[in-house]
Parts: structure tokens; sequence; C-alpha cells
């Protein structure tokens, strides 16, 4: 519809009269009011969305600011007459099984992501994209379970099997992000790579993945910040530890693993020190989020 | 800067009886080298005709323009050339497409080598998210390890012949997205050349340009014709009249296929039509 046709009907209404138009002054006070009402009930519900996340923000910190001290952080465990020591070995631990997480699920993602956004279509393209919609629904302690007939079963508990359980469940993400940021690439940039007599994979690696590269790392981070505070899939894959460890098949400790043992703990100290954890976690997924977002910003603003 | 230090081992040679007879026959004709050359040349995306039965000759540096409207298939027949269509699933092409007396469609011929031969450049300008000296030396790096000297060499010598080299000299570095519209496509020009193609494809590459910035590219093109083969699609007939030598005219045929209506010089093209069709278009009586 064209302006020109509102424009007609517009020059049409006054002709029907004064009471029309009287009439339509109420009904425009109505409908104002209306809209009121449904904007405060939606700004409400927004408010109310966001409640849970402040509260939770606001009450890890008033329990877990004040444990934490970089004695906390330094420290490993200690039985609670010698002071309950620090999590180090927790630190360690998280750090060790999600870079072994990312080394198992980025080149496997990011592939077939590549092969998804360069044939979306075809049964294979479409198959891998139920597949990963299938796979980021699934209840990580499935996957802990998987992992453990798979693997646990035959080679016991170790931080290899932390880290596998724990790809799988970064991989649908990475694979989804990754294929929409390459989606994003304009198609004549690949177009300009291969009418240079590039092949298609070099024209992947060197123009199309480079051009998406900030998406991926994105997706990346967005899929570390997802399982950083797993724990089902570890109970029953890294075990969890009290030592130092940085052996990739022995058992490991990780933050969340030690949070829920030190949260049903009957030690105060132990429950205390499950509050910094929980803030740290926290933390660390809020920074992982906000960067994540920094870094769509500054690339969106390079296109 | 020394033209000689520049050494890239791409052009091909004639070898084989037809291409003799070819250049023989051309020579015959005039000054006329065939370059390029299409052999009843359809091309189908699934069911669909888009092109029909195409005969055409683009002769060795010379500039070609297609012209046509809308949907008559000139851009489709331009992404012939070098196999661009072969990306579109679905699309079929029947006939030859020959380059220097060999079809470049035959079972035996590397895609890879065809697209080196016969570059292109796109409608709007799409330089790499690299700096400017990447994107020139984007295409000679595929083609084997080449010395930081060398390298500089074709990156200079290639943006000396795109007419840019004076405005971005003493900013390499930078991204080439951060150029204006008309130095990006003379950067994606700079880009093509650089891998010392035989012939250059052109698929409207001013329409996304001011009239300075096109001014420019068609002083260009007239200067990369003395070493180049050019085919220009173009949806500008003044552009046609302007740059072109010979002119092919398309048009769709009452099935929605791009025939070809018309091709000559550009001068009889223009001025006196041999098709009525062709009068009718160039005057704006239609498209």
């Amino acid at each position: 519809m064209s302006e020109f046709n509102g424009g007609k009907e517009l020059s049409v209404l006054p002709r029907a009269g004064k009471l029309r138009l009287k009439r339509s002054a109420i009904r425009e006070r109505f409908r104002r009011v209306n809209n009121a009402f449904m904007l405060g009930l939606t700004g409400l519900t927004t408010v109310v969305g966001i409640v849970p996340l402040v509260w939770i923000l606001l009450s890890v910190f008033a329990h877990g600011a004040e444990v934490i001290s970089i004695r906390f952080l330094t420290d490993t465990f200690k039985p609670t007459s010698l002071g309950g020591g620090g999590i180090l070995h927790a630190l360690v631990g998280t750090g060790i099984l999600i870079a072994l997480a990312s080394l198992f699920s980025v080149p496997l993602g990011v592939l077939a992501a590549l092969y998804v956004a360069r044939n979306p279509n075809t049964s294979l393209g479409l198959a891998v994209r139920f597949g990963t919609g299938v796979l980021s629904g699934l209840p990580s302690v499935v996957v802990g379970l998987f992992i453990y007939t798979l693997w646990v079963s035959g080679h016991g508990y170790s931080a290899l099997a932390g880290g596998m359980a724990l790809a799988i469940l970064m991989l649908p993400v990475i694979v989804r992000t990754t294929e929409e940021m390459l989606r994003l690439v304009p198609k004549s940039l690949r177009e300009a790579s291969l009418a240079l007599g590039a092949p298609e994979w070099k024209t992947a690696l060197k123009v199309w993945l480079p051009a998406a590269m900030t998406g991926v790392i994105t997706g990346l981070m967005l899929a570390v910040a997802r399982v950083a505070g797993e724990t089902a899939p570890l109970l029953f894959t890294a075990l969890g530890s009290n030592n130092l460890s940085t052996a990739l098949d022995k058992p490991i400790a990780s933050l969340p693993l030690t949070l829920f043992k030190y949260a049903v703990d009957p030690s105060k100290l132990r429950n205390a020190q499950a509050w910094a954890i929980a803030l740290i976690i926290v933390m660390l997924v809020l920074l992982l989020n906000v960067s994540a977002r920094l870094i769509a910003t500054w690339r969106s603003k390079m296109y | 800067m020394t033209e000689s230090a520049i050494v890239i081992p791409m052009r091909p040679h004639v070898t084989s009886v037809a291409d003799v007879r070819a250049v023989v026959r051309a020579t015959a004709e005039g000054d006329l080298e065939t370059k390029m050359k299409l052999e009843k040349v359809s091309v189908f995306y699934k069911d669909f005709v888009a092109v029909k039965d195409v005969e055409l000759a683009f002769y060795a540096n010379k500039i070609t323009a297609i012209i046509g409207p809308s949907g008559c298939g000139k851009s489709t027949l331009l992404r012939a050339l070098n196999r661009m269509n072969d990306l579109i699933p679905g699309a079929r092409i029947k006939g030859r497409v020959l380059l220097d007396g060999e079809d470049i469609y035959a079972p035996h011929v590397d895609v890879v080598e065809v697209r080196r031969r016969v570059g292109m450049v796109f409608q709007r300008p799409n330089p790499f998210p690299k700096s400017i000296y990447d994107n020139v030396a984007y295409g000679p790096r595929l083609y084997g390890h080449l010395k930081r000297t060398e390298l500089d060499a074709i990156v200079e010598h290639s943006l000396r012949r795109a007419a840019l080299w004076d405005e971005v000299k003493d900013k390499l570095g930078q991204s080439g997205m951060a150029l204006s519209g008309g130095q990006q496509q003379r950067l994606c020009i700079a880009r093509a050349i650089a891998v010392e193609p035989e012939v250059i494809l052109m698929d409207e590459p001013c329409s996304a340009l001011d009239p300075v910035a096109t001014l420019k590219i068609e002083e260009l093109m007239r200067q990369l014709a003395k070493e180049y083969t050019i085919i220009i699609v173009t949806h500008n007939m003044q552009q046609a009249a302007r740059v072109s030598d010979y002119t092919a005219f398309l048009m769709t045929d009452e099935y929605g296929a791009g025939t070809l209506v018309e091709y000559g010089e550009t001068k009889q093209v223009f001025t006196n039509p041999k098709d009525r069709r062709t009068e009718d278009y160039i005057t704006g009586r239609f498209g």
C-alpha cells in the first residue's frame, strides 16, 4: 500500500461528518490508555525477568566476596583443621578441562560448520543442523553417562574423559555460531578469491574463515561459558580430586565439582568457600559473555 | 621501478594446431586475434534456459561490451567465461567456450587454471578484509612461494597499472575496506591483474560508483586493453558506447532465454544497428 492510497483515505474521512470525528477522538484516547497499559505490562515482565539474575549476582557477591583472597586463589586443598586451604587445584583443573574440550571441539566444529555453510541444503548439511539442534538440547548428565560407558569404564576416570564430555556439550554451540558467522560473510568475497584461481579449500581457509574469525571466537567464548559451570557431565568422567594435578589420565578437580562437594559439606568453612567458588564461576561466565559481546560489536563496526 | 623484474610464468603457449590455425585465420581477416569464442553456448539453471545458443568471438586487446535489458542473461554469459557458474548448484552449460582455441569446459581442463587466465571484477567492490598489500598479493601468493622483493614488485606494478599506486603507496598496510568505493574497485582490478590474466571479465564494474569514479575506471579500462582482452557487462549504454570496441546485444526470447540479437563494432551497433530490436533498445524505447 503506497502513501498515495493512505493520503486518499485521509481526504475521504472528514467528509463523514462531525459525529464520526468526535467518536474517533474517544477511540484515540482509549488507544492511548491501552498503549500505556500494555507498555507498562511488558516493561514490568522484563524487569521481573532480570530479577533472578540480579538476585543471584547480589547473593553470590554478598556471601562469596569476603572469602576470596590471594591466598584462596593460590593455595591448594587443605583440611579444614588447617584453615581449609584454597582452590588452585580446581582453577587449574577447570582450565585444563576447558582447554581439552576446546581442543577437541573447535577443529571438529569449525570444519563441520564450513561444510554446512557451504552446502546448506544437502541432506548431510540438513542432518548436521538437525543433529546440532538435538545435541544442544541434550541433558548434560546424559553426555557424562555416554562418556562413562564409552571411555571411563575401560580407561578409568581422567581429565581426558572430562574434556571429552565437555567437548560434546560445546560442539553444537560452536557449529551453530560458526555457521551463522560464515553465512554472514558476503558470497562475493568467496567469489573474488575463486575468480583469482584459488581452490575452494584455500578460499575457505584464507578468506572465508578469517572474515568470520571474530564470530568464531565469539562462538567459542559462548561455548566455554556454557560448559564452565557444568557439573553433571564431570561427575562420572573427571571425578574430581583434592590434589593439584595436571596429568591428563588421572582424575582432576574442577570449580563446579568442588563447589558441589563443599556446598554439601557439614563444615561452615567449606560452605563459605563454596560461595566463593560460585562467585568465581559467575564472574568467569559473565566475563566470557561480556567479551563475546564486545568482540561482536567490534566486528560489526568493521563491516 | 623495473618492469623486467616481474616474470610470472603464466602466459599460455600456442601449442595446438587449432590454435595456430585460429591465429592464421584471424590474421587473414585483419589484425584481429580471437581470444575467446563461444560456440552455440546455452546455460541452464536446472530446467530454465538462461542463455540460448550464443555464438560470439571476443578479440584480443579489445574491449567488448555485453549490453541488454535486465534478466537477459548478460551476467550468466559472462560468468560462463571463467566457469563461475560451476559454483551454482543446478547450473549446466551446453556448447563450447574456447580460450585460445581450447574448450575450457573440456573434461581434462583444470578450472583453477581457467580462472587464473580469465580474471574477474565484480559488480560491487569486494576487497578482502585484509590490508591493501595483502589484497593484491593474495593471488600471486597462491601460485608458489615468492620472495618479499618479488611480491613487493608485483604489488607495486599491479597497483600502478590500476592507477591506484599514488593514492595508496603510503598506506599499503591499511585495510582495503577503508578505501572509497572507486578506490576499492580499482584495488579489485589491481588484485585481478596481479595474477597476470589474459582476459578480464567485468560485471557492471561501475554500477555501484559515482560518475567521477566511473570515469576513472573507464580510463583505466582503455589503458588495460593494451595488454588484456576485456569483456564488460554493463547496464549503461553510454558507457558501452564510450569504452568498448565491440558490442553484443542480448535479449530474452519469448521463453525468457537470453539470445544474441546483434554483435558488431560498437560504432556500427550504436549508429547503424542492423536489428530493429537493437535500435529500439538503444534509443530507449524499452529496457
